[in-house]
């Protein structure tokens, strides 16, 4: 798994490569924590190239959309979900907790 | 059926996919069966390594995979605490986000991706975790 930021004007984008499992999960935790310790409550993650997902990812996702909702209207949007990882996402019951977007640019532009 | 030893430690969770997901593929499911029956095999294990050996550092899951007439057939064995995963309350999927529990998702999956998940405990501490898909 490698993790990337990016800045943007009024939200900041966090892509996910690779497979997120329960070894690689705590690093993606980080990575969300880090966010929310500079201040950005407002995330896109970027899962275009994200291979794979288990439920510990999930759960990381499901910390960082509740560390998010608290402050400044804070949130946290899926954009590009693969198709496998939506399925198990919409069968976890979590694509009602996420806004999800085709596309980074429309991720961004809604914030 | 193949067997396989893996030691029981998250890193070691993209080779049991691997395992897992070359017999499904070599067995003829199709991609989205393949990533579901590696996704089932993923939480089981995770939830071995995390239940049944917590606070164990050198416990063994031995993974047994193979066809047996028209299904796949996985069974996870371990030697750690009983850890039954059908005792665990399914999560609220209703639940709002303030609300929803963050155990048992691992669990949740197993069962919907899996056409059957069963467990036995026996009196020598192993755990049997036998999980089956079915093809078409």
């Amino acid at each position: 798994m490698e993790i990337t930021a990016q800045e943007f004007k009024h939200c900041n984008m966090i892509k996910i490569k690779g497979r997120v499992d329960s070894a690689t999960a705590p690093q993606m935790a980080q990575a969300f924590e880090s966010a929310a310790n500079a201040g950005k409550y407002k995330l896109v993650v970027d899962m275009s190239e994200l291979e794979y997902m288990s439920s510990a990812g999930f759960r990381a996702l499901l910390a960082a959309q509740r560390e998010s909702k608290k402050f400044n209207r804070g949130e946290v949007v899926l954009a590009s979900v693969p198709d496998r990882i939506r399925e198990a996402l919409e069968l976890a019951g979590f694509t009602e907790l996420f806004k999800t977007f085709d596309d980074d640019l429309t991720a961004v532009g809604h914030f | 059926m193949r067997t396989v030893q893996f030691a029981a430690k998250f890193e070691f969770l993209d080779e049991i996919r691997e395992y897992v997901g070359e017999i499904a593929r070599a067995s003829g499911f199709g991609d989205k069966d393949v990533y579901n029956i590696q996704l089932a095999t993923d939480e089981a294990a995770s939830n071995i390594i995390e239940h049944a050996y917590e606070n164990v550092t050198d416990g063994v899951v031995e993974i047994s995979c193979g066809m047996k007439g028209k299904e796949l057939q996985i069974v996870l064995i371990d030697h750690g605490e009983p850890f039954d995963p059908s005792e665990v309350p399914l999560p609220d999927l209703k639940a709002d986000l303030a609300e929803r529990k963050i155990g048992g998702l691992g669990i949740f999956l197993m069962r919907k991706l899996m056409d059957e998940v069963h467990y036995h405990s026996n009196a020598d501490k192993s755990n049997v975790l036998t999980m089956i898909k079915r093809k078409g």
